[in-house]
């Protein structure tokens, strides 16, 4: 059985103190040790952001690489090895701004991964700009008189996409974040899990009271996540086009397993099983490849 | 009587066959024994416009286009006014009497052969509309006088799937249009006999690369559509099924690259391919690739640029930026193959260079290199090695205790491991890290990392051979080279030779790390020199300045969008030699 500290490393965490990430990097720890998965069996995939300086304190096979381009990374990695289990961790700008095009093909290719969204509505790392999340008229270094877009509804577009589980968890309520986790990275297929992550030192307005508020369980009032037309109005219900913010739906919204993944479906993983696990070395015939240049 | 050798060009609209039709002749040309090069000119479009597909057959080695053509097969008007001055002397010209009006009296060329051929209505009587072009095929064979038969077998090949009916319809297209040929007309000259000669495999640059690729232990190619290398996309997809290999169309250029490099740190052989466009959109993680350590093949098809500039031609304007792309310095191997011998063992060997040196490895090409078929024997496949680099055993992890991903060696390289390695769990950094992966911005360890990753690259150097020299030794003048401008020059070579004069010739494959001591040593003793490239600021003449502090004498440079025919390069060596007679 592995233990919290097995995922330990000797880097003391630099995020500011208070700061929401703390809490989904728990919940994640949490996740592992109640999967039992050992960190020689786990690749993380980090993006750019203060959301990806979490890299060096948890201990996994690990790739920390560009702003925005976690979920190629993984996929890359997962297709050569689907054996592997993998997760990618990414922030709201690095995952729904500069990393918005991967995010919704990786959904409809429904490759088995969990991607875990920290989200804090804010660019934290480059010291507080608006960022895709940020909600209307909010005041920020690059929008001194406020938002003017609507923000990124990252639910409702993860079940539009194909995503076939979409949580949201709060990193105020690390059991419930644990328990949506362990579900996500169970599920097979692409996981969605946007948690909502307040930045302490740049967002003064999605705070944890403002969260704690409006946050609620959706299990605990009946919604069936199999159910897609109560998913999005759940998705919905906020951040939503009418300014509506009074109450923040969180667990898991939206769940099927009707459709295979990715590499159920991929011709060669099908019929060869894990490239990498293939022996290199030994050359194939040729004179099949050259037949047809004859 | 101009025996055993012909240049043809076959032209008409988009989506009325070109390509297939000219394939078809280089095919059956090949299968009689004869060298072979082909090449296509079409614009950016899928229907109407211009396209033309140019055959040269010999039963000497071919090296490249010339251009005088022999025979011109016209399906519209446009297709003679467009290539009327590429006729040599006495040269035939096929076209639809019935269809397009051609009045010797009126043409701009008195000294051409008139071939109306009624290739619709022949097609039509065979079966259909469709099948023109292999009646105008049959009349190309009728007027080379060769051999129908390679003609036939060759049909019947190519529409095996489609059924006895279509071979048949096909078959007797062609013979309608090689009989009429036969019975109307006395031909020109131009006699084309079947050759003994070794089997030979017709094939382009792209798929060179391609089959390279998959000998190599490919497991994972990821692309996105853009010419000229979109054809390797093709190729390696239509293998998935056989060969173990993932290969994905992704969504974009950087999820390209991405993929690419989240594939080579699981320890998958990774490539992808691009244009200049796509590359220049991969550049921040071709960074990645450097910093991370992380093997990958990148092949840069180049074309004219900039933006989205002329899409379908070819130019060799992507060098410097290619050596230079994304910030920092971030090391990375750069070769030039120059033909499709070239694209296919470079291939290979730049799968063993990223795994070995852990850095990605960037092949360049270009439309005319990536799309010109060439035939050539077998590739020979005893002495290809797999060299996989260093990795670490579970056994030698246990003795190890602790292990550093990142770990400072004296010649730079730090072995690898790989998922679920129990002992080797490690993380992959694109910050600047210290040895066991973990972000640092500590002074000392960043001046070592660098200092690191840049010793690996002159590891490289003392592994790469030298820059080929072709060519006597003493010539009177040295060309220099690299990629697609091998085939032009090394024809120039042979017919300077019949000329009595001499010159030879540097091709330089690997522009980084550069081979700086071979080029010196060539250029300080050659009696003249002379770069020639595909572009217009003299990219090669740059970097060997920058390298050698050598200046060559002379620079040919071209930038239409055409490569070089060799009757330029020609010229200007004879200028360059003041050798008064012209070409």
């Amino acid at each position: 059985m592995v233990e919290r500290k097995d995922f330990a490393t000797p880097v003391f965490p630099t995020w500011c103190p208070g700061c929401g990430n703390f809490g989904i990097w728990g919940a994640l720890k949490n996740a592992l040790v109640e999967l039992d998965w050992k960190p020689e069996e786990v690749l993380i995939v980090y993006g750019i952001g203060c959301s990806g300086n979490g890299a060096d304190f948890l201990k996994t096979y690990g790739f920390h690489g560009l702003h925005g381009r976690t979920l190629p990374v993984a996929t890359g990695a997962k297709l050569s090895n689907h054996e592997l289990k993998v997760v990618a961790v990414a922030g709201d700008g690095d995952g729904y701004g500069i990393g918005a095009g991967h995010f919704l093909h990786a959904m409809r290719r429904n490759l088995d991964i969990t991607y875990v969204v920290m989200n804090n509505e804010i660019y934290g790392l480059t010291t507080g700009q608006a960022s895709p999340t940020s909600e209307k008229k909010h005041k920020t270094k690059s929008t001194p008189e406020g938002v003017i877009e609507n923000p990124i509804n990252p639910i409702a577009l993860a079940i539009a996409a194909g995503a076939t589980f979409v949580a949201r968890g709060f990193s105020g309520d690390v059991k419930t974040l644990t328990d949506i986790t362990v579900r996500g990275i169970r599920h097979k297929g692409f996981s969605l899990i946007d948690v909502m992550s307040p930045c302490v030192t740049y967002n003064k307005i999605n705070t944890y009271d403002w969260f704690k508020q409006r946050v609620y369980v959706v299990d605990r009032e009946g919604h069936d996540p199999k159910d897609l037309h109560a998913a999005f109005a759940k998705a919905m219900e906020w951040p939503n086009l009418d300014g509506k913010r009074d109450r923040v739906p969180t667990g898991v919204i939206f769940e099927t397993d009707a459709y295979p993944t990715y590499e159920e479906l991929d011709p060669s993983l099908r019929r060869f099983g894990a490239p990498v696990k293939r022996q290199l070395g030994v050359l194939q015939n040729p004179d099949e490849l050259l037949k047809e240049f004859y | 009587m101009k025996k055993n050798k012909v240049a043809w060009k076959f032209g008409g609209k988009a989506g009325e066959g070109i390509m297939v039709t000219g394939l078809i002749f280089s095919k059956i040309l090949s299968r009689g024994g004869y060298n072979v090069f082909d090449y296509v000119e079409y614009p950016s479009l899928i229907k109407g416009g211009h396209n033309n597909y140019y055959v040269r057959a010999d039963a000497n080695k071919v090296y490249s286009h010339l251009k005088p053509l022999d025979l011109l097969v016209a399906l519209d008007k446009l297709t003679v006014d467009l290539h009327l001055d590429e006729l040599r002397p006495g040269a035939g010209i096929i076209y639809d009497g019935e269809k397009v009006h051609l009045d010797k009296q009126n043409l701009k060329r008195q000294d051409v052969n008139l071939y109306p051929v009624p290739l619709l209505r022949l097609a039509e009587e065979a079966g259909g509309k469709i099948m023109r072009n292999t009646v105008a095929l049959g009349a190309s064979v009728a007027l080379t006088d060769y051999d129908f038969n390679i003609l036939a077998n060759t049909l019947a090949e190519i529409f095996k799937r489609k059924g006895d009916k279509v071979i048949n319809n096909n078959i007797s297209a062609a013979r309608a249009g090689y009989d009429h040929c036969k019975n109307n007309f006395e031909g020109f000259g131009v006699k084309l006999e079947k050759i003994q000669a070794p089997e030979r495999i017709l094939l382009t640059g792209n798929e060179a690369i391609g089959i390279g690729a998959i000998k190599a232990g490919c497991k994972f190619y990821a692309a996105y559509p853009m010419t000229p290398t979109s054809p390797i996309l093709h190729f390696m997809a239509a293998q998935e099924r056989k060969f173990n290999l993932v290969v994905k169309h992704a969504e974009d250029e950087i999820a390209v690259i991405n993929m690419a490099i989240g594939a080579g740190a699981v320890g998958a052989r990774a490539m992808l391919a691009t244009s200049g466009g796509g590359f220049s959109l991969m550049t921040e993680a071709l960074g990645l690739a450097s910093i991370s350590e992380t093997p990958i093949v990148v092949v840069e098809g180049q074309r004219p640029g900039p933006a989205t500039g002329m899409p379908t031609w070819t130019e060799q304007g992507d060098l410097q930026f290619i050596l230079n792309a994304a910030q920092g310095e971030g090391p990375r191997i750069v070769m030039a193959p120059g033909d499709v011998e070239d694209c296919f063992y470079l291939t290979i060997d730049a799968f063993n260079l990223a795994e070995k040196y852990q850095m990605p490895v960037i092949i360049i090409s270009d439309t005319h290199v990536a799309e010109s078929h060439v035939n050539v024997e077998r590739f020979k496949t005893d002495g290809v090695k797999i060299e996989r680099g260093k990795f670490l055993s579970d056994q030698d992890l246990d003795k190890m205790g602790t292990y550093n991903r990142y770990q400072l060696t004296d010649d730079g390289i730090s072995p690898r491991t790989l998922p679920p390695q129990k002992l080797g769990v490690h993380l992959a950094n694109s910050y600047e890290h210290d040895e066991y992966g973990y972000a640092s911005e500590d002074s000392e360890m960043r001046t070592k990392m660098v200092d690191k990753r840049a010793k690996k690259l002159e590891l490289a150097q003392d592994e790469i051979p030298p820059p080929p020299l072709y060519g006597p030794s003493d010539a009177d003048i040295t060309l220099i080279g690299w990629g697609s401008t091998k085939g032009a020059i090394r024809e120039a070579m042979e017919i300077l030779k019949r000329d009595g004069l001499s010159a030879n010739y540097l091709q330089v494959v690997y522009l980084n790390p550069f081979p700086s001591e071979k080029v010196s040593e060539v250029m300080s003793s050659a009696k003249k020199t002379m770069v020639v490239e595909n572009n217009k600021t003299g990219q090669l003449s740059r970097l060997i300045a920058e390298k050698t502090l050598l200046k060559a004498d002379y620079k040919l440079l071209k930038y239409d969008g055409r490569a070089f025919f060799p009757e330029e390069i020609i010229q200007k060596v004879r200028e360059a030699l003041r050798v008064r007679e012209v070409l």
